[in-house]
C-alpha cells in the first residue's frame, strides 16, 4: 500500500509522488476518460510520459520558474497533466472555473499574471483571446480540443499535442534543465493556487505549498484507508481545492485511478458504469437524486412500491447503520476457505429470503387486487417472508436487512451509481436528515466534512462509526481548533495556506502570527461525541439578553428541514425569549390540505387554518427538543410564532434574490407582530404593503392567531411567561 | 465581396478554400404531368463550398434536391458529378458515390437507439456479406468495429453522447434532426444535401445547428447543398445561394448579390401585378 512505503517528507512535490508511482505500480490504470463511447486509460507509466513531453513542451516555449500557467476547461486527464506538467517546468499551476464569464476570468488572470493558459477547447480559448485585448501579459495559449480552432491564428496558440512533440523532440536538450527545476521544488515551495469563489467581494488566489497539499492528502488517505483500488469520479470543477485534493493529491499519495466523465451530460451514467469507491458531492445532488428515485417509485407496479417502503423503512430504523455499512477496507488478500462458506451462506440466505419474499408477497398482492381493484397501492402492503420467523432476534434483523439488499438496496444503489460506495462525502451546507437518512440506510458510507479552500480541504472530518446529520465530525488529523468567545471557528493545521497572492493585508486579517487561522464560522462542540457543529456566519450570532448565545440560522434551518415549512424567520437578539414567524410552503401544505379534504382559496386563509398551524407547532416543539440538547443553544427554542399571511418576497424587499431573508426590512416592516409575540397577545392585525409583480401596491389585511409552544426545560422563558 | 468567384479555385474571407467543381447540374427539366417543377435551370456546386438553395413555398427547392439525389429522374437536363455526365441512378447508387442528405420530415427508425440509427449512415461502407455476418468473426467484427468508430467520431463532434443509447422515438424535435445529421454524416459523404435543417427550432438549437454545419465543413472538408428558409442562417452560412421561383432559377450568386437582386426581393416581398 502505497501509505507503507514511505513518511511524509520523504516526498517533497507532486512530481516526485508521480515518480514513486510509476516506479511503484507503472502499469496501474491512473487516468481513464471516456472518448469514443469506450473508457480510454492511462497507466501510471503513460501518464508520467505524456506528462513529461508536455512539460519539455513547455519549457520549449520558454516558460520561467514561477510562471503562473492558468489551466481552464471540464475535467479531463489531458488537464491534470498540465497542472503536473507545469510544476515539473517549475510552474504553479492556476485552475480557473470553466463556467467564469469573460469579465471574472480577466480579473483572475490579470491578478495571476499567467503567461501560459491550457485550454479545454474553442470556448475557452475564446473567452482567453477576448481577455487578450485587455490583459497583455498572456504569451501563449494550449488547447486540447483541435475543433473549430483550424482557422484561429497559431502565432501564440498551441495544440496540446504539438507541444508535447516539442517536447519529445527536444527532449535531450531540456531534459537537464527540467531536472535541475524538479530538484528545486521543496515543501515548502508553492505547489498549486487556487481562488475563493469570492462570493463575498473579489476572488482571492490561497497559495497552497506542497506541504499543504502533500500532508492533507496522506493525513486524510490514512483516516479513510484510501489505496491503490479506489476509483473516483472527477466531475467537480478543477478550480476546486476538494477537486485538486481528491483527483490529484490524494490520487497521486494513494495511487488511485482517476476517472473523467465523457461529458457534463453523460454523468450520471459515466458515474453508474464507473461506480466509484470514494465519492463527493454536494447535498443538492443527493437531493435530487432522491427526488428523482421517489419520483419513478410512484410511478412503479404496486408490488415494487410496496416492497420499497417496507425495507426501507425497516432499513431506516437503524438496521442500516447496524449491518449496511461497507468494509473499512478492502482488502487484496485472498479469502479463507471459512470466508468463504460464510460468505456464500451469507449470500444464500439473501437470496432465498429474497425469492420467498417476492412470492409470498406476489401471492397477497393478488388477493388483495381481487378485494380492492382500483386502490390496491393503498390497501396493500408488504409483509416479511413466513421463513424468516424461525429466526429471532439479532439474526432475524440480520437476515431480513441482506433479503433487502438482494430485492432493494442493492438494485438500486447500482441504479444511481453508488454500487460500489465505501466512503462517500458531501459538504458546502447542511444536508437535510431524512435525505442523509435514506443514504446511509441503504448502506452508503455518507458522510460529512468542514472545510475550506485556506485549509486545504480539512478542518473536521467524520470518523466512520460516529455520523450525524447535525454536526461536521471531530478535528481532521493534524488540525487543532480553537473557539473564540462568540463561538467562532479558528484552527491551525499542516494544510493551512501559505498567503493570499499578492494581498498581505487580507493575509493578515485572516492568519495571525501564529497560524491561527479564522473561518467566519460560529460553532461549539458537542459535550456527548465532541463533534463539532457549525451554527452560522459568526457575524450572524448574538447574544440573548440574559448572555446566553443566539444563532437563528442554526434553528430555522432545522425548522426549514420541514417540507410544509419554506421560510423561518427567528428573533431574539437581545431579548429574553425566541419567537418566530414561519411561511409555510404552499406546495406541500396545498397538497396536504387536497388529501384532507380542506377547502382553501388564498395562500392566507391556508396559512390561518387551525389545522395547519397545529401541524406547524407540532414541528416547532420537535425542533425545540432537539434544539434543548445542546446546552449552548437551548435559550434558542421558540416560545411564541405565528404563521405569516404572505409569502415573504424578493419584489417586496423582504428577500434578496438569492432567496435570503433580510431580517431587518422584515423587523421593521412586522414590527406590529414582533411586538405581539412579546407582549402575550394571542391575535395580532396587520396591514402590510405588497409590490405585485407588474409594479402596482397594494395591501393585505390580516388578523393572524399566535401560538405558544411548549418549551424543554428552559426556565429563562418561563419565567418571562 | 471582391472574390473571384468564377475562378478555377479561391480562398474565402474566413480562409477556406474552395475548388472546382463537384455537380454541375445543366438544364434540369422535371415535370409531373402537365405540372412544370423545375423549368431549365442551371448551376453548380464547387468543392468545399455551402452552396445554399432558397425560394419561396413550392418553387421547387426539394425537388430539385430529390434530382441530385436521384430520387427524381428529370425529364431533360444533365447532371453531371466530378466530371462525368451521371447515367439514370437508383438512389442507393448515388449514395455510393458520396452523396448523404437529410430529410425535411425526420426519416429515422423510431424503435431503434440513436447509435443503431447512425450505423445505418454505413451501410454503403459494408462489403461483408449475410453469411460472414453470420458467423460474425473475422470481416463482420473487425468491420464492425472500424464503423462503430466512425460513427463514434460523429457522435463526438455533434455531442450527442449522452443519448447514444436512447431510442429515437423518445426524442425532442431538436435532437432527432441533429441524429439524422449525424447518420448523412457517418456515410462520409463528399457532398451533403440538406433539407431545411433548421425548420422547427428555435434559436439556440439554430445556432448549435449552424455551428455543426459550419464546422463540418471546416472539420471534414464536406461540401454541403442546403435549403433553407431562415433568411439570416443562410446569409451567414453560405458562399453561394440559388434563388428558386415557380420552378425558375432567378438569382445566383453570393449572398450580397442575391440580397441585391431585385427579381429575388420581388419574389420574396411580392410585386403588385398590373
Amino acid at each position: 500500500m502505497a501509505q507503507e512505503l514511505a513518511a511524509a517528507g520523504a516526498f517533497a512535490s507532486i512530481p516526485e509522488l508521480l515518480a514513486r508511482n510509476v516506479k511503484e505500480f507503472g502499469d496501474r490504470p491512473a487516468y481513464r476518460e471516456k472518448e469514443f463511447g469506450i473508457w480510454q486509460s492511462w497507466t501510471w507509466a503513460q501518464a508520467a510520459e505524456e506528462i513529461q513531453n508536455l512539460a519539455l513542451g513547455m519549457l520549449a516555449l520558454g516558460i520561467e520558474r514561477g510562471d503562473h500557467v492558468a489551466i481552464i476547461g471540464r475535467n479531463r486527464p489531458a488537464l491534470y497533466w498540465g497542472m503536473v506538467a507545469a510544476q515539473r517546468a517549475g510552474a504553479v499551476p492556476v485552475p480557473l472555473y470553466q463556467d467564469a464569464v469573460t469579465e471574472e476570468m480577466e480579473y483572475v488572470l490579470e491578478n495571476c499574471g499567467a503567461r501560459f493558459v491550457i485550454c479545454g477547447d474553442q470556448e475557452q480559448v475564446d473567452k482567453v483571446i477576448e481577455v487578450q485585448e485587455k490583459i497583455h501579459h498572456i504569451e501563449h495559449v494550449i488547447y486540447y480540443d483541435k475543433r473549430g480552432l483550424r482557422k484561429y491564428d497559431h502565432s501564440h496558440l498551441h495544440w496540446y499535442h504539438d507541444i508535447q512533440e516539442e517536447g519529445r523532440v527536444a527532449h535531450a536538450r531540456l531534459e537537464d534543465e527540467m531536472a535541475v527545476r524538479e530538484a528545486e521544488l521543496n515543501y515548502d515551495s508553492t505547489c498549486v493556487m487556487l481562488y475563493t469563489s469570492g462570493t463575498t467581494g473579489r476572488p482571492k488566489g490561497v497559495v497552497l505549498s506542497n506541504r499543504n497539499i502533500i500532508e492533507s492528502a496522506k493525513n486524510s488517505s490514512e483516516f479513510d484507508n484510501l489505496g491503490l483500488n479506489e476509483d473516483v469520479l472527477a466531475y467537480l470543477p478543477m478550480a476546486w481545492v476538494g477537486d485538486f485534493i481528491f483527483s490529484l493529491g490524494q490520487a497521486m499519495w494513494s495511487g488511485f485511478c482517476v476517472n473523467c466523465p465523457e461529458s457534463a451530460d453523460t454523468l450520471m451514467s459515466d458515474l453508474r458504469e464507473i461506480g466509484p469507491t470514494y465519492y463527493f458531492a454536494p447535498p443538492r445532488v443527493f437531493e435530487t437524486q432522491l427526488t428523482n428515485v421517489m419520483i419513478r417509485m410512484e410511478d412503479s407496479g404496486d408490488l415494487k412500491y410496496a416492497l420499497f417502503h417496507h425495507f426501507m423503512d425497516f432499513a431506516k430504523k437503524g438496521a442500516g447503520e447496524k449491518y449496511g455499512m461497507p468494509r473499512r477496507k478492502v482488502t487484496t488478500e485472498k479469502k479463507t476457505l471459512e470466508q468463504k462458506v460464510r460468505h456464500g451462506f451469507r449470500y444464500a440466505m439473501g437470496i432465498g429470503f429474497a425469492v420467498e419474499t417476492l412470492v409470498e408477497n406476489a401471492i397477497r398482492l393478488g388477493f388483495t387486487k381481487l378485494r380492492h381493484p382500483v386502490q390496491t397501492r393503498k390497501y396493500f402492503k408488504a409483509k416479511d417472508p413466513i421463513g424468516l420467523k424461525l429466526y429471532r432476534g439479532k439474526l432475524q434483523e440480520y437476515f431480513k436487512y441482506r433479503c433487502g439488499d438482494v430485492l432493494v438496496y442493492g438494485p438500486l444503489k447500482d441504479t444511481l451509481g453508488f454500487g460500489r460506495i465505501r466512503v462517500g462525502y458531501t459538504a458546502g451546507e447542511a444536508i437535510g436528515p431524512e435525505i442523509f437518512e435514506f443514504y446511509r440506510s441503504m448502506g452508503i458510507n455518507l458522510k460529512q466534512l468542514y472545510g475550506q479552500t485556506e485549509a486545504t480541504v480539512f478542518i473536521t472530518v467524520q470518523p466512520d462509526g460516529e455520523v450525524r446529520n447535525d454536526t461536521v465530525g471531530v478535528p481532521a488529523p493534524g488540525v487543532e481548533i480553537r473557539l473564540a468567545e462568540n463561538g467562532e471557528i479558528f484552527y491551525r493545521s499542516p494544510g493551512t495556506f501559505v498567503e493570499y497572492y499578492n494581498n498581505p493585508e487580507s493575509t493578515a486579517d485572516t492568519k495571525d502570527a501564529e497560524g491561527w487561522v479564522a473561518t467566519g464560522d460560529a460553532g461549539f462542540f458537542d459535550k456527548t461525541n465532541g463533534h463539532l457543529r457549525i451554527i452560522d456566519r459568526a457575524k450572524d450570532v448574538g447574544k440573548m439578553a440574559d448572555g446566553r448565545m443566539f444563532a437563528p440560522k442554526y434553528v430555522e434551518n432545522k425548522l426549514k428541514f420541514y417540507p410544509d415549512i419554506l421560510e423561518a424567520v427567528v428573533f431574539g437578539n437581545d431579548r429574553n425569549m425566541c419567537t418566530a414567524f414561519i411561511n409555510i410552503d404552499l406546495t406541500a401544505v396545498g397538497n396536504w390540505a387536497e388529501r384532507n379534504n380542506v377547502a382553501y382559496a388564498s395562500y392566507q386563509e391556508l396559512a390561518g387554518h387551525p389545522d395547519v398551524l397545529s401541524t406547524i407547532q407540532e414541528h416547532v416543539e420537535t425542533v425545540n427538543k432537539s434544539v434543548a440538547e445542546d446546552e449552548m443553544l437551548s435559550g434558542c427554542q421558540i416560545h411564541r410564532f405565528l404563521i405569516l399571511h404572505k409569502e415573504l418576497d424578493a419584489d417586496d424587499g423582504e428577500m434578496t434574490r438569492t432567496r435570503k431573508v433580510r431580517r431587518k426590512v422584515v423587523e421593521e416592516k412586522y414590527a406590529p407582530l414582533i411586538d405581539a409575540l412579546y407582549s402575550g397577545k394571542s391575535e395580532q392585525f396587520i396591514d402590510t404593503e405588497v409590490t405585485y409583480e407588474d409594479g402596482r401596491k397594494g395591501s393585505i389585511k390580516a388578523t393572524l392567531d399566535i401560538r405558544d409552544a411548549v418549551v424543554v426545560g428552559d426556565k429563562q422563558g418561563m419565567a418571562a411567561e | 465581396m471582391s472574390l473571384d468567384t468564377n475562378a478555377d479555385s479561391y480562398v474565402t474571407a474566413d480562409g477556406r478554400t474552395i475548388g472546382p467543381v463537384v455537380m454541375d447540374l445543366k438544364n434540369i427539366t422535371l415535370r409531373f404531368g402537365g405540372v412544370v417543377a423545375i423549368k431549365d435551370i442551371s448551376f453548380d456546386i464547387r468543392e468545399g463550398e455551402i452552396r445554399a438553395i432558397i425560394g419561396p413555398n413550392g418553387a421547387g427547392k426539394s425537388s430539385m434536391l430529390n434530382v441530385i439525389s436521384g430520387f427524381y429522374k428529370p425529364q431533360e437536363g444533365e447532371v453531371w458529378f466530378r466530371g462525368a455526365k451521371r447515367p439514370p441512378m437508383k438512389p442507393f447508387q448515388v449514395a455510393r458515390q458520396g452523396l448523404a442528405r437529410t430529410f425535411q420530415n425526420i426519416a429515422l427508425f423510431d424503435g431503434m437507439t440513436v447509435l443503431d440509427n447512425i450505423m445505418t449512415g454505413r451501410l454503403n461502407h459494408m462489403t461483408s456479406n449475410m453469411f460472414q455476418q453470420a458467423v460474425w468473426k473475422g470481416k463482420a467484427e473487425r468491420e464492425e468495429l472500424a464503423n462503430r468508430e466512425v460513427c463514434e467520431k460523429v457522435i463526438d463532434f455533434l455531442e450527442i453522447q449522452h443519448i447514444r443509447k436512447t431510442p429515437v422515438g423518445r426524442l425532442p424535435y431538436g435532437l432527432k434532426k441533429r441524429v439524422e445529421l449525424a447518420r448523412a454524416l457517418a456515410a462520409e459523404p463528399s457532398l451533403l444535401l440538406l433539407d431545411e435543417p433548421m425548420a422547427g427550432m428555435n434559436v439556440e438549437e439554430k445556432e448549435d445547428m449552424s455551428r455543426f454545419i459550419l464546422d463540418m465543413n471546416d472539420e471534414f472538408g464536406t461540401t454541403i447543398a442546403l435549403i433553407e428558409h431562415d433568411m439570416g442562417v443562410v446569409m451567414d452560412l453560405s458562399d453561394r445561394v440559388v434563388v428558386m421561383d415557380y420552378g425558375k432559377k432567378i438569382g445566383d450568386g453570393t449572398p450580397e448579390e442575391v440580397r441585391n437582386n431585385q427579381d429575388v426581393i420581388d419574389a420574396y416581398l411580392g410585386v403588385a401585378h398590373d
